[in-house]
């Protein structure tokens, strides 16, 4: 028998039996959409948090006190700028180190007021991380030696403050201290659910002053390259541990910030499709079912189809191509339904959602194995049958 | 020397059931030429049944030797059993055994799916068929369109599309009343006469075995009467 012949005879077995056949395809199609959706969504997580990291700047270090980690408690930072000093002698080139001092404070502007993130850096953050200004100017080396009270705004907090008014020149209220906008930043984003965009820069020296401690919680440096970055890594934190020898230090590259991250999103996404997975197979358990009913029913069939002289690998191969058109047929539709559900969820809400290829292969693929799986069973059982029984059968 | 439609020599055939043996067929001799019209005779549970499932190759003898067409069925595995079924042997059942949903001409042309031939050509064969047994108006009627008789007739152009050596018909007329049943008769006459197809008919009712040429009366699972056995 040809396969096109058995494919035209599955497809009418198929369609004479539709609502049984939709039926049954449903498993499938909840077990797919569910596999591309749900991986979608997970890779736009990773996509998304990978941007923020990449958003950054490039071969950035962030130095920290204690052990970075999963489920490290942070650790009170017992550093200061004498430290920064120092690490910017161990790094040799003094332009690639900065620092920031982190707090929560209210910022005023007449009646407005907005509770927001305080960094105190200085005049080489733009050095090392990516941060382009919209208007005015950065800090500047005098800004910090001179402890001036200027503030750069990020781009949504200036908008909020200010809304259509330029800020630069003008007075904002920090902490019950005025200071001077000298400069607003572009919009950059989130990163770590921390919107960067809300954010306040001061000179650190005025922070200091501000928050009442000569404590700064990080220093970032900066490596000239790729290759630079772990040599640097080592120098700077083994240089700390010289100097504070009871002490731990970290120092985080971006890249295993993603890393970490991206095995930890790569992991739930996994998790994801695979609780996904298990839908699919209950689906393929449902196809198995149905066909087992549908060789029963058509026992006669079978019977006369062998006398009429069909062999066994015809009817094995009739009942496991009607097993797998309903998983494949199925599965189309689910990947179809998949892939615009996740477009739909991308445009409606702010869960991203990114459609993979591999996603939709592999439920495409692991459908038809399904198919093929579940379906051997019946379809053996169907092309075993004896034709001699099988004629009287009832 | 053309070889015999089936020869068979010692042919048993003996079933489990239950754990107890019974013999249903307990050591048959006989031989069917090309072009014999034959009817096979006997009450339930005598073996006929069982004899033609295994001249029709739906089954294998549990020992003895049978030859069908010349090729002893004990060497051939499922797959070329199938095929000398589809190349050899025609079958008309008493429920006719139609496909429900599947017109007059796609039953017709069921076999040759088999045969691997390409869906014009079988549609050019099966036609012939269905003209052949005079049911050319109803090519594209279903089975649940047609009488009884009408049904039978599809179901013996499915048996003649192949151009079988044997029609193998069990009671064609048991389901159907004596009008119909005297026209699939003459049928089946009809093509043994002008085609030479050998027609081998089990039965249990007299009037019907009495269109054969020769009666192979069968009890307790012996052949107890043949009356072309001195030929």
């Amino acid at each position: 028998m040809r396969t096109a012949e058995a494919l035209r005879m599955a497809l009418e077995a198929l369609r004479v039996n539709r609502l049984r056949s939709g039926l049954t395809m449903f498993g499938v199609i909840v077990g797919v959409l569910a596999v591309v959706i749900l991986v979608a969504i997970g890779t736009g997580a990773k996509n998304t948090v990978e941007k923020e990291i990449a958003g950054l700047g490039s071969n950035i270090i962030l130095v920290v006190p204690g052990q970075v980690g999963l489920g490290a408690a942070p650790t009170q930072s017992r550093l200061d700028l004498t430290d920064v000093a120092y690490v910017r002698r161990i790094v040799g080139d003094p332009s690639k180190v900065t620092v920031a001092v982190n707090s929560g404070e209210s910022v005023r502007v007449g009646r407005t007021e907005v509770f927001t993130t305080l960094t105190g850096t200085d005049q080489n953050m733009s050095n090392i991380f990516d941060r382009p200004l919209r208007r005015g100017r950065y800090l500047s080396q005098t800004d910090v030696d001179t402890r001036r009270r200027v503030a750069v705004l990020g781009a949504d907090l200036g908008a909020k403050l200010f809304g259509d008014v330029d800020p630069i020149g003008r007075q904002v209220t920090i902490a019950g201290v005025r200071f001077r906008v000298v400069g607003v930043y572009e919009t950059v984003g989130s990163t770590f659910g921390v919107d960067r965009d809300q954010e306040v820069h001061v000179p650190v020296t005025t922070a200091q002053r501000l928050i009442g401690l000569p404590r700064i919680n990080g220093i970032a440096v900066g490596a000239s390259g790729p290759d630079e970055i772990e040599p640097l890594q080592k120098r700077v934190v083994a240089g700390l541990e010289a100097r504070y020898p009871d002490e731990k230090f970290s120092a985080v590259t971006q890249t295993q910030l993603l890393g970490t991250i991206g095995t930890v999103l790569g992991m739930l996404t996994g998790v994801l499709a695979a609780i996904a997975g298990i839908s699919l197979i209950v689906g393929g358990v449902g196809v198995s079912n149905i066909m087992l009913v549908s060789v029963r029913e058509r026992t006669k069939e079978i019977g006369l189809r062998k006398a009429l002289g069909a062999r066994q690998r015809d009817v094995l191969g009739q009942f496991l191509i009607e097993a797998v058109l309903l998983t494949t047929i199925g599965g189309m539709i689910g990947i179809a339904i998949g892939v615009g559900g996740s477009l739909t969820i991308q445009a409606l809400t702010p869960v991203p959602a990114v459609v993979t290829w591999w996603s939709v292969a592999l439920a495409f693929g692991v459908s038809a194995a399904v198919g093929v799986f579940f379906g051997v069973a019946p379809a053996r059982r169907a092309a075993r049958l004896d034709p001699v029984v099988a004629l009287r059968a009832e | 020397m053309q070889d015999h439609a089936f020869e068979g020599v010692g042919l048993t055939r003996a079933y489990q059931l239950e754990g107890v043996t019974v013999e249903a067929l307990r050591g048959v001799d006989l031989r069917i030429g090309q072009g014999e019209f034959v009817a096979i005779l006997g009450p339930s549970g005598s073996g006929k049944s069982t004899l033609m499932h295994l001249l029709g190759c739906l089954d294998r003898p549990t020992s003895g030797v049978l030859r069908v067409g010349g090729v002893d069925v004990a060497t051939l595995d499922d797959s070329s059993l199938a095929d000398l079924r589809n190349r050899m042997i025609g079958f008309v059942f008493q429920s006719f055994h139609l496909l429900a949903r599947t017109s007059a001409l796609d039953n017709v042309a069921l076999p040759l799916v088999y045969r691997g031939l390409g869906k014009v050509e079988r549609r050019a064969m099966a036609r012939q068929a269905l003209e052949a047994v005079g049911l050319g108006h109803r090519m594209d009627h279903r089975p649940s369109q047609m009488s009884g008789g009408e049904q039978q007739r599809v179901a013996i152009a499915r048996a003649l599309v192949g151009e079988p050596q044997v029609v193998l018909a069990d009671e064609p007329t048991g389901n159907l009343d004596t009008r119909n049943g005297a026209e699939v008769m003459a049928l089946l006459d009809r093509l043994n006469a002008d085609r030479g197809v050998a027609v081998v008919i089990v039965t249990h009712e007299p009037e019907i075995a009495a269109h054969a040429r020769r009666q192979i009366h069968v009890r307790d699972g012996l052949i107890e009467q043949d009356t072309h056995e001195n030929r």
